[in-house]
């Protein structure tokens, strides 16, 4: 069955066209406005930049070459056609991949603990005294802004060489984002369960425990295992600066064109940061049923 | 004041005892966890090197860097400092339109509304998955190699690696794009182009452009780290006067990014409440 539309005569065509041509003229005049100075910084930031097209596209093909270079054992043949060969060094490697998971567990952990001490003061609807609430975020902000490899940059010559100054930088980045993090989970709380509980003459600890830790766990073990994934990730180039982990190694092999071993570490790190995305997805799952994945 | 009768405990025991009695290994799970995930840590305190000996020299030795940090100075190399701030907010722009650009259509094969058969969607997932499994650190020094060292190098570490990012992302906005407007367009007779164009894009290209400016500024904190190894901007500068050993410098770096950083956060949350509105953030 056809509907014949009905056509509006040209004159109130006309009017209404007008009407929606000025409105959308605004619109669109911003919208121009708004691209011309994106462009125009655009050609601001390339020049900053030095961006050379030239240099990319005669070198694009090293890009792609790289590739094939470091999938390329040096007999001449393929990697996987040889895994022995190609991953000869995986005991090595393992070993550091294990610690670096170590380094951003013991990181993760300590800045999670150190978070949770200091997240309650943060909390709108729980700190003790606004100057203490400011001081607390701003440190915060300070420990989560300045990147975790800048931080390591300096641990590695206040404690020397070493994991220990991975750990630390790491546990310094996940106490200013987890902070941030739990402490806005606690300002989402409902309250109506503390007024429950201080009711029954229940003191500052005990309001803690049954009615704000309740509502809060899942969310702060959540946010904790994201951040543990984010970490591992970290503490894969910890070792760019000496703090620690696989990341020494990578350099090595980059620096020096050990190619094969390039592609050998990049795929252990890539299988290692799936097992442990999938397994802290899992434990989410597990924690908090399907439908949450916070 | 009323006294409030003591409840009677053993008749409330006796009348549910699953309130009292929990089974032994639901009562232990919560010990035995927090005493594994500590045995752990202790295990990786002492596998890792830490000792308390260290750990006070190294305090000790930090409260002396942090002495030499104050007050912060940029000595006579302020034009240098600033043009290489200018030099790493250039490379998050670039970095990041870079990666939008050559996202959005990657997100479209990806997305399930658009393309719902697996073949595609599975490779380019997990291709995705693994761009973002390599850190921008390590892209950064693989274009190093290709474009040599330099701010571009940079621009295209980034522009790389939040490729893998936006990809996810993108699609997972498309995905939760509602259906109703593209059966509308379909409805009054567009082909699948228009349906993406008249349907799809008004919806998605608001969330697009707020998580564009958000990595824009997540990618400012990025582009200070790739400098470390060679490919530009203030990191550079940073990694080496934190290696010659200029704390004062150094202070006034970090206070640099500080700045620029909290900058650019405040502009795109300006920008952001004028595209999506204020209603979309809250």
């Amino acid at each position: 069955m056809t509907v014949a539309v009905s056509v509006l005569p040209a004159q109130q065509l006309a009017a209404l066209n007008e009407a929606y041509s000025k409105a959308v003229a605004r619109k669109r005049l911003r919208l121009t406005l708004a691209t011309a100075v994106f462009f125009a910084a655009l050609v601001i930031a390339s020049v900053g930049a030095e961006v050379n097209l030239r240099t990319l596209f005669t070198y694009f093909g090293h890009f792609v070459s790289y590739f094939d270079r470091i999938l390329t054992l040096e007999d001449g043949t393929r990697v996987w056609t040889n895994i022995p060969e190609w991953l000869w060094g995986w005991k090595k490697w393992s070993l550091l991949l294990g610690e670096t998971i170590l380094i951003s567990y013991v990181g993760t952990l300590s800045g999670a603990v150190l978070a949770f001490a200091f997240n309650f003061l943060a909390a709108e609807n729980t700190a003790p005294a606004p100057w203490l609430r400011f001081t607390v975020k701003r440190l915060m902000e300070f420990c989560r802004t300045v990147p975790d490899i800048v931080f390591a940059l300096i641990f590695v010559i206040a404690f020397g060489l070493g994991p220990m100054a991975g750990v630390l930088a790491i546990t310094i980045h996940s106490i200013g984002a987890l902070g941030k993090q739990y402490a806005e989970i606690v300002e989402n709380i409902d309250m109506k369960p503390v007024e429950g509980v201080r009711s029954t003459g229940a003191g500052w600890m005990s309001c803690m425990r049954f009615a704000v830790l309740p509502q809060v766990a899942a969310g702060f073990a959540s946010y904790t295992l994201l951040r543990f994934e984010i970490n591992v990730r970290g503490a894969s180039v910890m070792g760019f600066v000496g703090a620690g982990g696989i990341g020494q190694e990578l350099v090595v092999a980059i620096r020096k064109f050990y190619y094969s071993d390039v592609s050998a570490i990049l795929l252990l790190i890539i299988l290692t940061v799936f097992v442990i995305d999938i397994g802290t997805g899992w434990i989410r799952g597990r924690l908090f049923g399907k439908d949450r994945h916070a | 004041m009323t006294k409030f009768p003591i409840p009677d405990f053993q008749e409330l025991r006796v009348r549910y005892p699953g309130v009292f009695d929990r089974p032994v290994s639901s009562r232990l799970a919560i010990p035995s966890v927090v005493l594994g995930a500590f045995a752990v840590f202790v295990v990786g305190l002492v596998h890792l090197g830490f000792s308390p000996a260290r750990m006070l020299a190294g305090l000790h030795q930090l409260g002396w860097i942090t002495l030499m940090m104050i007050p912060p100075d940029p000595g006579s190399s302020l034009r240098l400092y600033l043009t290489a701030l200018g030099e790493t907010l250039s490379i998050a722009l670039l970095g990041t339109t870079l990666a939008a650009v050559f996202a959005l259509p990657v997100s479209l094969l990806a997305a399930r509304n658009i393309v719902p058969s697996n073949i595609f969607r599975f490779p380019i997932r997990r291709f995705l998955d693994s761009i973002r499994g390599v850190d921008t650190l390590i892209w950064a020094l693989v274009w190093i190699n290709v474009v040599g060292l330099g701010p571009f190098a940079g621009v295209l570490a980034i522009g790389v690696s939040d490729f893998g990012a936006f990809g996810k992302l993108f699609s997972e906005a498309i995905e939760a794009a509602d259906r109703k407007q593209v059966e509308g367009i379909r409805a009054s007779g567009g082909n699948a182009l228009h349906e993406i164009r008249f349907g799809l894009m008004p919806q998605v290209l608001p969330v697009i452009a707020g998580q564009m400016l958000y990595f824009f500024e997540s990618n400012t904190r990025s582009a200070t780290i790739i400098g470390i190894v060679g490919a530009g901007g203030i990191g550079l500068q940073l990694a080496e006067q934190i290696r010659v050993l200029e704390w004062q410098h150094v202070s006034f770096l970090i206070l640099m990014v500080l700045i620029a950083v909290a900058a650019i956060d405040w502009i795109s949350g300006k920008l952001r409440f004028a595209i999506i509105g204020r209603r979309a953030i809250a």
